[in-house]
């Protein structure tokens, strides 16, 4: 072993010592502050009792919100699939899934109605549905036109831009098919999933800027000369108006502003319906049968946007039920620090170059130098485990490796695994601190993605496991 | 080496990381690049730990051998006025036009009119020269929007080139899209080493591809560090318990006897070592898809420490190292 290196174990050893010291000075005092800069940990966040929520008779619509690359879409399939094998009727609304995820559940045909999912356990009902923005803006046309008006309208390009393209209006589609689906009546509880935005507000904004867009002054000024004419009043308006029109139509061009023009005027007889329906969305999310739940992974950005989402919820508010905090690593062996676990394995690799240059007497004894005089509890063990009757594989083979190598690897992996965690203590101790109201739900990490219904139960089950695993807490 | 480097990726790749990375490597020795927003999202100035970015360009940080990088955080709305200002000295008017909803309408309602303005703003940047006729920034490096729309959002200009037939919003559309379908544009894509992300890098490429978008380069972000080789892990999985809890012993890890220090270490040990193992392969399969796609693949290593702004110098240094830049 070098001696920096014996030096930073022992470092680290002594530092771990007062770090313990200061989490029981830290423990049930003041929240604030430094709690992420000197390990100390928190009081934990209050438990979001997964189960109870989605078991309420009078929870009617959950929305799952987050940042992108979180596992927004995912989460709500598993929370989907784990209330209706509890025995509710279920429909999850997805806006974009991944294609496995959405064959999982059987919905990769887009044809924007729900779909029963096959295979699911219990008495209950899991229906799925996959978002079709265009398909959706199509229908509350047809609904509020009369056929010759809305045929005018599906052919107008404005319109068609519009209902592709607009950057909301998948986000205005989302909640005005959860109107929809809510009206029907037909489930007792909808789970929805949020589009990835261009920020994580765009689902509450959108559904306003649009109804206020189609409902408003502009709109009334762009169709003026067809309908008002000289009406008495407004007259005054056509000065502003002609040069409101004429620049606009300097800068989209005649022919757009006349799209757009021709659009409103079509449009006419279903704009009250807009804004109105918009405004019922916006009131359903407020109902007390709603509960958001926020997701996120416990990494820097996806957990400021978080942090971001609970305050505008609460000046919305918008009830919200927690924090779904996603791929939360673990280790069982988390009392094995990272530093002792590097100096360990350093141990180990040290004792490998003595083997090489020494022959295997070397390899017999600096281990057992090393750990008998460094490690305190090794002494108990050292003579058992006596090196000189270690009947250890052959080591100086280059190509295969020793059982010190991979135990060593093994070290590493584990300091890896260590460094992992605390990161993301880190980060969600900033979190609890800003907001130590908020209950939270963790999900272990998965090794690979989910393919099927059997994943979406794991994670499932994963969701509701309330207990307890702090990484730094003592075991 | 294409002079506007755009970079994308699915949501939670740290594709902001790799553009401001990109900006520093390429502003080495002496050159200056600007590195640019376009969703309003602060990220440029969260990870360069300044206060929040106006809709100015400012210098925001120095590269080894004096370059420079400048950012600039693009507001559409802003970008209206100025663009208003400049064609019709309508300074005033803008005003006027924004108490009616007209600057709301155009900048967040009318399709692709907000696209053309931000990839407008950007182009400009990439064209500007000064007085001595030397173009002002060497690269324009624009943190764009994620996988999923950036075709869109970089082909609307053709969008919205066929709506509005004729006008102003027309012609730069057109003159936006001649520099985005050009050499002198590349677009690169962020991915991870996972499923979903490099399922959408592909899907990406494609539609990419499809509008004759030039595809650039593909960084794999966050690689972890091998530990285990196959053969490490084959070990792993033969080798007797009671060997691993001596070795730990020997590591000084305390008793290798059943209920010992060393001994207790051994089956969470290895059940990281399967995890990794399970992992280990799931990336392997996902470097092949990647590599499939026969395109020039960087990987950039995860920061054990969390990203901070030592952390993006390294990764700038190796975007350099792998001849990125």
């Amino acid at each position: 072993m070098s001696p920096d290196a014996a030096q930073e174990r022992n470092a680290s050893q002594g530092r771990s010592d007062d770090q313990e010291r200061a989490d029981d000075q830290g423990r049930g005092h003041d929240l604030g502050g430094r709690g992420y800069d000197t390990h100390r940990r928190l009081a934990p966040a209050p438990v979001l009792a997964v189960d109870p929520l989605l078991d309420d008779p009078k929870t009617r619509i959950v929305v799952c919100c987050g940042s992108g690359g979180v596992g927004k879409t995912t989460t709500a399939a598993a929370l989907g699939l784990r209330a209706a094998e509890r025995g509710r009727k279920v429909v999850v609304l997805t806006i974009d899934p991944a294609r496995r995820l959405a064959q999982s559940m059987g919905i990769d045909s887009l044809d924007n109605v729900p779909r029963r999912v096959k295979g699911t356990e219990g008495d209950g009902e899991l229906h799925a549905m996959m978002l079709d923005m265009k398909r959706t803006f199509d229908e509350v046309v047809e609904a509020h036109a009369d056929s010759d008006r809305a045929a005018a309208i599906l052919a107008n390009p404005f319109y068609q831009s519009l209902s592709a393209g607009f950057a909301g209006t998948q986000e205005y589609m989302a909640m005005e098919k959860l109107g929809q689906l809510r009206a029907r009546d037909e489930w007792d509880l909808i789970i929805v999933d949020t589009p990835p935005s261009r920020s994580a507000l765009d689902f509450l904004d959108a559904p306003k800027r649009l109804g206020s867009f189609l409902d408003g002054r502009l709109i009334r000024l762009l169709t003026a000369p067809a309908k008002l004419g000289g009406r008495a009043g407004m007259k005054f308006l056509n000065v502003g108006m002609s040069m409101m029109t004429g620049t606009l139509g300097k800068l989209l061009g005649g022919q757009l502003l006349k799209d757009v023009q021709t659009f409103v005027a079509a449009m006419d007889t279903t704009f009250g319906g807009f804004r109105t329906r918009a405004d019922a969305t916006y009131k359903l999310l407020q109902a007390p049968g709603t509960a958001f739940l926020v997701v996120a992974a416990p990494e820097r950005d996806a957990l400021r946007e978080a942090a971001y989402f609970v305050e505008r919820l609460a000046a919305e508010r918008m009830p919200l039920a927690g924090l779904v905090l996603n791929r939360v690593h673990g280790s069982g062996a988390d009392r094995l620090s990272a530093e002792r676990a590097l100096a360990a394995a350093e141990n180990l690799e040290e004792s490998r170059i003595v083997d090489q240059g020494d022959g295997k007497a070397g390899l017999r004894n600096s281990p057992d130098t090393y750990g008998s005089s460094d490690s305190p509890d090794a002494s108990s063990s050292g003579s058992s485990a006596s090196p000189s009757s270690d009947p250890s594989e052959p080591s100086d083979s280059a190509a295969e490796p020793s059982v010190e190598e991979v135990t060593a690897g093994l070290l590493r992996l584990h300091a890896e695994r260590m460094r992992l965690l605390s990161r993301e203590q880190r980060t969600r101790d900033r979190f609890t601190a800003l907001h130590p109201e908020v209950a939270v739900a963790e999900v272990a990490a998965l090794p690979g993605d989910v393919h099927d219904l059997a994943g979406l139960r794991d994670i499932g089950d994963r969701l509701a496991d309330d207990r307890r695993e702090l990484p730094e807490a003592t075991a | 080496m294409s002079r506007l480097q755009v970079v994308s990726g699915k949501g939670g790749t740290g594709k902001t990381t790799v553009a401001a990375a990109l900006a520093l490597a390429l502003a080495t020795e002496g050159k200056r690049t600007l590195l640019v927003e376009v969703e309003g999202r602060q990220g440029i100035a969260q990870l360069f730990e300044t206060e929040a970015l106006p809709y100015e360009e400012r210098k925001i940080a120095v590269a080894p051998g004096g370059g420079e990088v400048y950012a600039l955080a693009i507001d559409a709305e802003l970008a209206l006025l100025d663009y208003l200002q400049m064609f019709y000295k309508l300074g005033g008017a803008g005003r006027a036009l924004k108490k009616l909803g007209a600057i709301d309408f155009a900048t967040t309602i009318a399709p692709g009119v907000r696209d053309v303005l931000l990839t407008g703003k950007a182009c400009e940047a990439v064209r500007r020269k000064d007085r001595a006729g030397r173009f002002v920034y060497d690269y324009v490096i624009m943190d764009a929007p994620p996988t999923g729309r950036i075709t869109r959002f970089l082909n609307v200009n053709d969008e919205v080139a066929g709506l509005a037939k004729i006008g102003p919003i027309h012609n730069q559309a057109q003159a936006v899209m001649r520099v985005l379908k050009s050499s002198e544009t590349a677009v690169h894509l962020v991915t991870l080493l996972e499923e979903m992300p490099v399922q959408e890098t592909v899907d990406g490429i494609a539609e990419l591809r499809a509008a004759r978008l030039p595809v650039g380069r593909i960084v794999v972000n966050m690689v972890r560090p091998q530990v285990l080789d196959a053969a490490d892990l084959e070990l792993v999985r033969t080798v007797p318990r009671t060997a691993l809890a001596r070795s730990l012993s020997l590591a000084g890890l305390g008793g290798a006897r059943r209920g010992g220090n060393a001994e207790r270490l051994v089956d969470p040990l290895l059940e990281q070592a399967e995890e990794y193992a399970e992992r280990y392969a799931l990336e392997q399969e996902q470097r092949s898809v990647l590599g499939e796609l026969g395109l020039p693949l960087h990987e950039l290593p995860l920061l054990a420490e969390g990203m901070d702004l030592a952390g993006l110098y390294e990764l700038a240094t190796e975007l350099r190292k792998q001849g990125m830049s």
